[in-house]
């Protein structure tokens, strides 16, 4: 029982010792923005790495999510002689709920695992060190850059997936099952709302692009630096990530759509 | 060169330390270790380390494994802290710098890892001219001119194309090197410099360090365990166990050393003072005994 309680008080002893050195790194990185400014070459090429490389799973992805929600939609809707209205609910779908949670949950698990093990193996091949034995802060010149990056991407990449799962519902949707076109586009635009649907989205994006990337950046930073050590960081970032994104959604909509 | 032997006791700051050896010239040393102390969790790694390292000189810190060579890099380089003592390194307490001033110092040394941490998404050009694109403004053609000179002086000016992953082991060491003298620094430090090499690979960075010692005027310190090619380049060393400096003195003077515990080091006797078995029941206990 005393070992339990032990185990009990460990547990959030370290939780909370995690939590204050990732607020410390978080800060570092926010403090070394200006060389990212200063430097805007090294962003770029993180900008390719972490979001261009992403694109097409991405892409694919909301294809297919925007078509099988059209498909369910119209079995459901045409029993109340409601097809019509298969825009408005496909793309409200998209843009305030599936867009942003789909696509960081596909970010973690590509973009954020590749953060996590290559800042892990840098660590594990002594590169942070060297860094800092040339007089150059690891923080700045490679984690900032990585950040910054992924924050940027986030927010595109689950416009993209929306974009794409749209024209995927349209396909099925108009395509395939006979909705009219005038109607699909329609009452998307009569019922679609700058703020309420299309900013709320782009919130909820911005915020999980932001802890997606700050998990998989602090698990790469303080993985231990042997081969089981960057694994074990990897599985953790998608597993924290994934559960991140999860309840940061339910807050935020509960927040938005109130 | 004299030899100091026995070292156990802890020095005070600036008293002559147990673990100091006379210098040449009566010049300060460009790095003073004193009373430190650093550990590992519940394990210490350094109890009391009283060390000199003479300028323009090759010194070697060796020991057995796990004795603390690399942590002593890392604390001289400021990448750790001590729990006690102080490390100034040309008469700057390395510990009490902030970050700009430590940064500051570093530029002025060189590491070369054991593993020669290159950056991996570079080639053998521009991991040699990283250095230089961080701390200076020199144009591209005189960066060239500089980053092949460097790899000239290793021998590996034509492997300026090659990524990382196609060098061989001794290859990377020799990157890494002309990488940690791109800014011409005071000193460098090298970490097991000829672990896992073959001979010719060991023959070459051998030479290498004691040529670069000599032409530039740097000071070194070498962290090994390889007694013969250590004590081949090495104007002083320091051995050390438990913590603590055992003997320092010329390399032939500790070869021929009457300490039991020197002597089974430098000449790598199975069983000696460092037993042979690790600390166990008596076998016929063990084989016997009814396990429970």
């Amino acid at each position: 029982m005393t070992g339990a309680f032990a185990k009990l008080g460990r547990f959030g002893i370290d939780s909370v010792r995690h939590l204050g050195r990732a607020s410390i790194l978080l800060l570092r990185i926010l403090g070394s923005l200006g060389e990212v400014v200063r430097r805007p070459r090294l962003l770029v090429e993180q900008l390719f790495s972490v979001g261009v490389l992403t694109v097409l799973i991405i892409a694919v992805s909301g294809l297919f999510v925007g078509m099988v929600l059209s498909l369910q939609g119209y079995y459901i809707l045409s029993q109340f002689a409601a097809e019509a209205t298969l825009g408005v609910m496909v793309a409200a779908s998209l843009v305030r709920e599936l867009g942003p949670v789909v696509t960081a949950l596909l970010f973690a698990g590509r973009a954020g695992s590749a953060l996590t093990a290559e800042i892990g193996l840098m660590k594990a091949t002594e590169q942070l060190s060297g860094l800092e034995m040339m007089a150059v802060d690891p923080v700045r010149r490679v984690l900032t850059p990585r950040f910054l990056a992924g924050f940027i991407s986030m927010p595109l990449l689950a416009a993209l997936f929306s974009a794409l799962g749209i024209l995927g519902g349209w396909f099925v949707g108009v395509g395939l099952l006979g909705v009219d076109d005038g109607a699909w586009w329609g009452q998307m635009q009569a019922r679609i709302d700058w703020n309420e649907d299309l900013v709320n989205g782009v919130i909820k994006s911005l915020v999980f692009g932001f802890a997606c990337v700050w998990i998989a950046i602090f698990q790469g930073y303080n993985s231990v630096p042997t081969s089981a050590g960057v694994s074990g960081a990897t599985t953790r970032t998608v597993v924290h990530s994934s559960l991140a994104v999860l309840a940061l959604d339910f807050a935020l909509t509960a927040l938005m759509f109130d | 060169m004299s030899l100091t032997v026995g070292t156990q006791g802890g020095g005070a700051p600036d008293a002559a330390a147990p673990g100091s050896v006379p210098l040449p010239g009566g010049q300060p040393p460009l790095v003073r270790i004193r009373n430190l102390h650093f550990s590992r969790g519940d394990r210490k790694i350094f109890s009391g380390l009283d060390i000199d390292i003479p300028r323009g000189k090759i010194t070697a810190i060796m020991g057995p494994s796990g004795t603390g060579k690399t942590t002593l890099l890392k604390l001289i380089g400021g990448q750790l802290r001590p729990d006690r003592g102080s490390v100034e390194v040309d008469g700057q307490n390395v510990h009490r710098l902030n970050t700009v001033e430590l940064y500051r110092l570093r530029m002025r040394m060189g590491m070369l890892f054991q593993s020669g941490a290159l950056l991996t998404d570079l080639n053998v050009f521009e991991n040699v001219a990283f250095p230089l694109r961080e701390h200076t403004r020199l144009n591209e053609s005189m960066l060239r001119k500089l980053v092949l000179l460097k790899l000239e002086a290793v021998g590996l000016r034509g492997a300026r194309d090659l990524m990382p992953s196609e060098l061989s082991g001794g290859m990377a060491r020799r990157v890494a090197l002309a990488r940690a003298i791109a800014l011409d620094p005071m000193m460098i430090m090298y970490d097991e410099p000829f672990t896992g090499q073959d001979p010719i690979s060991m023959g070459v960075l051998v030479k290498l360090i004691r040529q670069l010692n000599d032409a530039a005027g740097l000071t070194s310190i070498v962290v090994s365990h390889d007694v013969e090619e250590t004590c081949a380049i090495a104007d002083l060393l320091y051995v050390i166990s438990d913590g603590r400096v055992v003997e320092s003195g010329d390399p032939k003077a500790l070869q021929e050393s009457g300490s039991e515990w020197t002597r089974q080091f430098m000449h790598g006797l199975p069983d000696g003072p460092v037993p042979f078995h690790y600390p166990a029941p008596p076998l016929q206990a063990d084989l016997f005994e009814e396990t429970p």
